[in-house]
């Protein structure tokens, strides 16, 4: 048997009758229209995110809610602010990638005075591919699109632009969060911005918020987190950029060891040149997940003393 | 923060109107009309978008201050100790509607100044070059040229309007080979130089118009502000085709054998009138890329304007800045000086065109040189229409000869008392009797010229001098000798016929009527503006 067919009520055709300018214009036929104007990605406006109510807003929100949260969630244990000292004017923190905890923790963790001046370069497709989600990101954790796809001109000098307007950069070297729990190759864009714009580069290692929310999974569950900050890099005289970001994820594939086992084996493993890479065994990916658990921490655990 | 152009501007466009062609913008006074103008024989003219403007104002001022061009030393090396200097700059006519600040006179005067207090110079006036407009009042002297330079000099008596009928304050220098008395401000005469600053909104304003007419009177204006030399500007736009222009030239030459040092300082602008952001931002974008919220500001501007009575309407449009941007600059002997200018401002404004039409539109806007902060009478409304939109043309008008005009604009039956008090009387008495220029300047411009009332007016109120609304009726001289009828949609009836025009309720009523004059199916030309265009008709 053949069901009736249902006609739903068109919008489209009754808007098509008003006039214009109630409807929308038609091109004549000898003009070519221009081509659409994005206002999503990285052509996004955050502007008024960092504007004096939105910081205001993003202040009570940092304080009030991502705060609380990340202590209940990560219960994070900060090292090596102590790092930070003497410094003052805008920094670069470049931490590697696990999870979209990291921001919030960075937040959290990053002292004043660069906290209340801080931005987060936020992934273009991700963070900005709409309108309601951009404008989320800009107001809560004041993020700008940086483009990770291509080597954007637009992002970077917008970067720059904030830098020296004096604003501090909170910036993922590796691109995006890791696939596997393994780091990924740094990558220049920030060691780039330090050199253009005369700034130094905070190497951050954050540990274990893979385990609270790792890529892929829909919910978080909490469990224990450390930041680890180290101590700020400039440039050497005649360094180029990828050298300095290699330099860079060593430095941060130091501060991992450090947070793993402890500051002075790490340095010897430094000086030693035997620093376990954050980029784990180049092989299938069974074997790097196999890898990852022998990846545990050898920090030594107190015990009771011997009294026999 | 400063956002990256998205493109490159756009040079003019000429649309040829289809069926897909939206409703086309008509400004039409302190308010706005869409119509729909027949597809297959109408064609519209738009502007070029605005060209980017200079990133360092201050810093192309000072070099062109330093690097002049043509004959003429650098401005500090014209500067000693105990010179008499006079600076001179346009008046409230320019721009329109006026720049947002710090308006291009402010930076220019103000560079002009640190040169002359660097080099000792003590003896210095600032003169508006109005001629025979109305006296500028204290506010807008101050947007002129700043709260730092008003303080400094006006309170001395050392800052003020230009007075061309102080009888002890002008002076004749001379006469052309062709008879024409050259006259000029005494004080500025008696410099020892002349530091002219400019804008040039269009090719007509700049060169040896700036001095010969902005310091002149009526003795030396009369002879070329009259409706034979107006008819022979063809057109007041195109200097090389303009008689207006060429008698100007030949005072300019008068000017310079008597030993008057000018150093001319001219600029250009975008058209950048209305901004790319905010509500005015659509009257720039052309129809068909509005975009929704264009479409919304513009439906909302149009029901709040509704909603207003005339007087609220004109304060909101008259309160408008725009945010215009110096595009160049340069400085030195005035000839030089004023080609490079032309060839700037023709770079914004032209937009080539082939052939003329049986019909020319045109929507009227809420603004002419004449009534800044003021009422766009009824004659000021004939003077935008048939002097200046008319004459925006090199080569040839777009409509031709024997063709209709037909402009848009309310065209109230309304005068302002203190600023246009001789216009009144011109509407009533002369207008009554007379539309055409030349009977009117025979028969009653020496009576206005010379009437005591209007002079006392003009000197010491805000009233444009007696005989200016002769003038506006002769800059339209041209177009009412080349044009077979006008039309104005919209007006008050009893004004436009006042004018010697026909009314018309409705566009589509005016091109019914017009083609009693030049048949059924004629060609349209709509001319889009403003931000201002030229057409370069061939």
């Amino acid at each position: 048997m053949d069901l009736p067919e249902i006609r739903l009520p068109q919008i489209k055709k009754p808007l098509a009758k008003l006039p214009f300018p109630l409807r929308a214009p038609s091109t004549p036929l000898t003009v070519e229209p221009l081509p659409p104007v994005r206002k999503t990605g990285v052509d996004f406006d955050t502007d008024w995110a960092r504007s004096g109510p939105a910081r205001a807003a993003r202040s009570v929100i940092t304080d009030a809610l991502v705060r609380p949260v990340i202590q209940i969630l990560a219960s994070p244990t900060v090292h090596g602010l102590d790092r930070l000292e003497g410094f003052d004017g805008p920094m670069i923190f470049a931490a590697n990638h696990h999870s979209h905890i990291d921001t919030p923790l960075m937040i959290s963790s990053i002292p004043e005075p660069w906290r209340s001046n801080l931005v987060v370069g936020g992934a273009a497709d991700y963070f900005f591919n709409s309108r309601v989600k951009g404008s989320l990101a800009a107001l809560s954790i004041a993020a700008f699109p940086i483009e990770r796809t291509k080597v954007s001109r637009r992002s970077t000098d917008l970067a720059a632009e904030l830098i020296d307007d004096g604003w501090s950069l909170l910036i993922y070297p590796e691109g995006g969060r890791s696939p596997d729990g393994w780091g990924q190759p740094f990558r220049g864009g920030a060691t780039y911005l330090a050199r253009r714009c005369s700034v130094p580069v905070v190497p951050v290692h954050i540990e274990g918020t893979g385990r609270i929310l790792r890529k892929g999974r829909p919910l978080p569950s909490p469990a224990n987190t450390a930041v680890t900050f180290g101590a700020p890099l400039t440039p050497d005289a005649d360094e180029r950029t990828t050298r300095f970001a290699e330099r860079l994820g060593h430095e941060v594939a130091v501060l991992a060891d450090e947070a793993t086992t402890d500051w002075w084996s790490a340095r010897k493993r430094a000086h030693a040149g035997t620093t376990p890479a954050l980029v784990g065994p180049e092989a299938g990916a069974w074997r790097r997940i196999w890898a990852l658990d022998q990846k545990a921490s050898k920090r030594a655990k107190r015990a009771w003393p011997n009294l026999d | 923060m400063a956002k990256e152009p998205k493109r490159a501007p756009r040079p003019g466009l000429v649309l040829d109107v289809d069926r897909s062609t939206p409703p086309i913008l008509f400004h039409h006074g302190e308010g706005f009309r869409l119509e729909k103008l027949p597809p297959g024989r109408s064609r519209v003219i738009y502007p070029a978008e605005a060209l980017p403007g200079i990133a360092d104002p201050d810093g192309a001022i000072r070099n062109a201050l330093a690097n002049p061009l043509g004959d003429s030393d650098p401005l500090h090396a014209l500067l000693t100790p105990g010179m008499k200097l006079t600076i001179a700059f346009d008046d409230i006519s320019l721009p329109l509607p006026p720049m947002a600040r710090p308006d291009i006179r402010q930076r220019i005067i103000e560079a002009v100044l640190d040169l002359a207090a660097e080099a000792g110079v003590d003896d210095v006036h600032l003169i508006a070059a109005l001629a025979l407009h109305r006296r500028m009042t204290e506010a807008e002297l101050r947007h002129a040229v700043g709260d730092r330079v008003y303080d400094a000099f006006a309170p001395q008596g050392y800052l003020y309007n230009h007075d061309a009928e102080d009888p002890d304050g002008m002076v004749i220098l001379g006469q052309t080979p062709h008879g024409e008395d050259v006259q000029m401000n005494k004080r500025a005469a008696e410099s020892d130089l002349i530091v002219y600053v400019n804008i040039n909104l269009v090719s007509m304003d700049g060169g040896w118009k700036s001095t010969a007419t902005g310091l002149s009177g009526y003795q030396a204006l009369k002879h070329h502000h009259n409706p034979e030399t107006m008819r022979k500007s063809k057109s007041f736009m195109d200097r090389h085709n303009s008689e207006l222009h060429h008698s100007n030239w030949r005072q300019g030459k008068v000017l310079k054998d008597s030993g008057i040092k000018i150093f001319q300082v001219e600029t250009t602008i975008n058209t950048n009138a209305f901004g790319n952001d905010g509500p005015m931002s659509v009257l720039q974008k052309r129809e068909w890329e509005w975009t929704g919220r264009d479409r919304a500001s513009f439906m909302a501007m149009n029901a709040g304007l509704r909603a207003m009575t005339s007087r609220a309407r004109r304060n909101v449009f008259q309160s408008w800045k725009a945010p215009y941007e110096l595009t160049s600059v340069q400085a030195g002997e005035v000839d030089a000086v004023h080609d490079v200018t032309t060839e700037n401002t023709l770079k914004q404004h032209l937009v080539p065109v082939e052939g003329q039409t049986d019909i020319l539109t045109m929507g009227l806007p809420y603004i002419c040189p004449y009534n800044v902060n003021s009422i766009m009478n009824p004659i000021l409304v004939m003077c935008l229409g048939l002097g200046y939109f008319f004459n925006m043309y090199r080569g040839k008008p777009l409509v031709r000869e024997g063709g209709v005009l037909i402009m848009s604009h309310p065209t109230p039956w309304e005068f302002h008392p203190v600023h246009h008090p001789s216009y009144i009387d011109f509407f009533e008495q002369v207008l009554s009797e007379t539309k055409d220029p030349v009977e009117m300047s025979e028969k009653y411009e020496k009576q206005y010229a010379e009437d005591e009332w209007y002079r006392h007016l003009y000197r010491t109120s805000h009233a444009y001098h007696g005989v200016h609304p002769f003038y506006m009726w002769y800059w339209g001289s041209h177009a009412l000798q080349h044009l077979g009828q006008v039309i104005i949609v919209g007006g008050d009836p009893r004004s436009v016929r006042r004018l010697g025009f026909r009314p018309a309720s409705t566009l589509q009523d005016a091109l019914e009527m017009a083609s009693d004059v030049v048949g059924p199916q004629a060609s349209i030309t709509h001319y889009h503006n403003p931000p201002i265009l030229m057409a370069d008709v061939t």
